[in-house]
């Protein structure tokens, strides 16, 4: 349905760094591969370096000196952005408030000397495509946030970019629109096959469209993985806190099982060393008879959420932990309970800070 | 009651107020259509004096548009790139041009003239054309118009328009003329309008640079109230009336119009 479908370009960045003329370090050099019709995410809070990442890859910035972008294999280093063939969607927009929805969408296929005719059934596929069929002539301050978005989105996608990048395109909107938007988002790029660079602070969106995520923090990456890589094996104590709940427990090691307070809990993977730190997912935890458990603590909290309830179990750990039970079972502060914990639920972290 | 008197008292003294302002126009204005200003207005309503200002002053008055428009055109090709310049790149060195730019309005305009004098009356053509007053005007204005521009700037995100339009493929100066400029339009259709009063009206400056082949509007209103009949002066005030109120008409609602956005 797209001549862009599947026609995406591979991605290399080369020991990029970035330091900006005030002195300040953005992004330590680093490197990294996307493969052709790649969705890869950047992910890490504010001030991590992915948007300098994807500014870098766009052309808006230049990386320091002795950084290299390339798109399939080809060095674009020093080509500006307009020469790229890359599309955009600002975090803002950045719509044009003296044109019309349909000369926005346009307006790239008008720099690059299509026909009107071709522009406009090129607009009315892409009306479609993003479901704003009958905006086409609502001036930009006359549309939702919602819709800007899909505009947003149209008009990078009409001029068939090799690569689609996307600087934190959900953000600005409220939740329950944000939800809806990046299923429809997933669906569409799925669709289109362009390799897809998307940054954003959010893990859901992260987990939901990446093909792979890339965490970063302070200017470094510190995890590249699939989503359930990133989730089920994080590599480190931030990647584990930041992506998802999670609860980090501390304790010395004996025989193969972690000492907690609360008792003893096996462990899979690497018991040679003396002592540990390891995450649990709230979800991974069972709640039992204190009979069936190894390890047991008082319930401090229960919340209610609807779809589960999330309880706050302390004297099993040096911390109160939490965890993630059924809507259905019945519990109250006070009771003591068992935690049943999968040893393969127990991720071993490296000691760090 | 009470109310009612406050808001009669209140009118009554906003008519003053304006009739005080308003009341020197008319006269001026109804002393050009009066046959003879000293026998009253029952001497008779005549355009006589309006018809000899224009055979005298005609050419004056057309200097004065030519000149008001060419410095439009210097400010608008000069003021509006220049004001984009200053608000993308920031920094202490824009401040401080914007200051100097700024610096006109606050300096008297026969020190302006005095300073063009000095330095470029010796080159005698240039000296002796129209454009030595054009060169004053454009500086006198410019303010005006950068102002005006940079001030559309801070509330529109330049910035990221220019990055989204490049992103698209646009080439620096195409993304000036489609994106930037339509985006700054009612600061710039503003400052024009500015610009164009200010030159029309403008006299100080204007005084010192003349010379008898390169007068404008309000030198030769200068001229007619010392060398002539107040019906004369009166009548060019007339025509100086017409000329340049439909230009604040325009501008007021240009304001009003940004105003509603």
């Amino acid at each position: 349905m797209n001549g862009a479908a599947g026609h995406g370009a591979s991605v290399r960045i080369e020991a990029c760094g970035k330091t900006f003329a005030d002195g300040t370090r953005a992004l330590e050099p680093a490197t990294l591969d996307i493969a052709r019709g790649e969705t890869l995410v950047l992910l890490g809070p504010s001030g991590c370096g992915k948007t300098t990442m994807l500014r870098i890859i766009a052309g808006l910035e230049l990386p320091d000196p002795g950084g290299m972008v390339l798109f399939d294999d080809k060095d674009v280093t020093s080509i500006p952005i307009e020469r790229r063939n890359v599309g955009m969607v600002f975090q803002s927009y950045a719509l044009f408030p003296n044109m019309t929805v349909a000369d926005n969408i346009a307006y790239g296929l008008k720099i690059r000397g299509v026909s009107k005719e071709e522009r406009a059934a090129r607009v009315a596929e892409l009306v479609t495509l993003t479901n704003i069929t009958g905006l086409e002539n609502r001036r930009i301050d006359q549309l939702s946030g919602g819709q800007r978005q899909r505009v947003a989105l149209a008009r990078a996608v009409a001029i068939r970019p090799r690569i689609l990048l996307l600087d934190e395109p959900l953000t600005a909107l409220d939740a329950a629109l944000r939800d809806r938007l990046r299923g429809e988002l997933n669906r569409l790029l799925r669709e289109l096959g362009i390799t897809t660079i998307y940054v954003t602070h959010d893990q859901a969106e992260a987990m939901e469209l990446g093909d792979r995520i890339v965490v970063m923090r302070k200017g470094e990456i510190v995890q590249i993985g699939t989503p359930r890589e990133v989730y089920f094996a994080p590599e480190s104590r931030f990647v584990a806190e930041f992506i998802g709940a999670a609860n980090i427990v501390e304790g010395p090691i004996e025989r193969g099982d972690l000492v907690l307070p609360g008792g003893r809990q096996p462990i899979g993977g690497d018991t040679s060393q003396p002592s540990t730190v390891a995450m649990i997912r709230p979800e991974s935890i069972i709640i039992v008879d204190t009979a069936n458990a190894a390890l047991s603590g008082t319930i401090d909290s229960v919340g209610f959420i609807g779809d589960r309830q999330r309880l706050v179990v302390s004297g099993a750990c040096i911390k109160p932990i939490n965890v993630d039970a059924p809507n259905t079972i019945k519990v109250e502060v006070g009771d003591r309970v068992g935690l049943l914990i999968p040893p393969g639920a127990v991720r071993l972290l490296p000691a760090e800070n | 009651m009470r109310d009612r008197l406050i808001f009669t008292g209140q009118l009554v003294f906003t008519m003053g107020v304006a009739a005080f302002l308003v009341v020197p126009a008319i006269l001026s204005i109804s002393a050009g259509v009066t046959a003879n200003y000293f026998r009253g207005i029952s001497s008779g309503v005549t355009l006589q004096w309006v018809a000899q200002v224009w055979n005298l002053y005609y050419d004056t008055i057309l200097l004065s548009f030519l000149i008001a428009f060419a410095t439009l055109a210097v400010t608008l090709i000069v003021g509006v790139p220049a004001a984009y310049a200053l608000h993308t790149r920031g920094g202490r060195l824009s401040r401080l041009i914007e200051e100097i730019i700024t610096l006109p309005i606050a300096i008297p305009g026969l020190a302006i003239a005095l300073a063009l004098l000095l330095t470029y009356g010796g080159f005698r053509s240039f000296r002796a054309s129209w454009l030595f007053i054009l060169t004053g005007h454009v500086i006198f204005t410019m303010p005006f118009m950068v102002r005006s521009v940079m001030a559309v700037f801070a509330t529109v995100d330049v910035k990221t328009l220019d990055e989204g339009a490049a992103s698209l493929g646009a080439s620096p100066a195409r993304r000036f003329l489609e994106v930037i400029v339509p985006n700054a339009a009612p600061g710039i259709l503003a400052g024009a309008l500015m610009v164009v009063t200010l030159s029309l009206g403008e006299f100080n400056l204007t005084w010192m640079l003349h010379t008898p082949l390169t007068k404008t509007l309000p030198i030769g209103l200068a001229d007619s109230y010392a060398s002539m009949r107040l019906e004369v002066a009166s009548a060019y005030t007339l025509i100086f009336f017409v000329m340049i109120i439909p230009l604040l008409v325009a501008m007021q609602m240009l304001a009003d119009q940004g105003a509603r956005k």
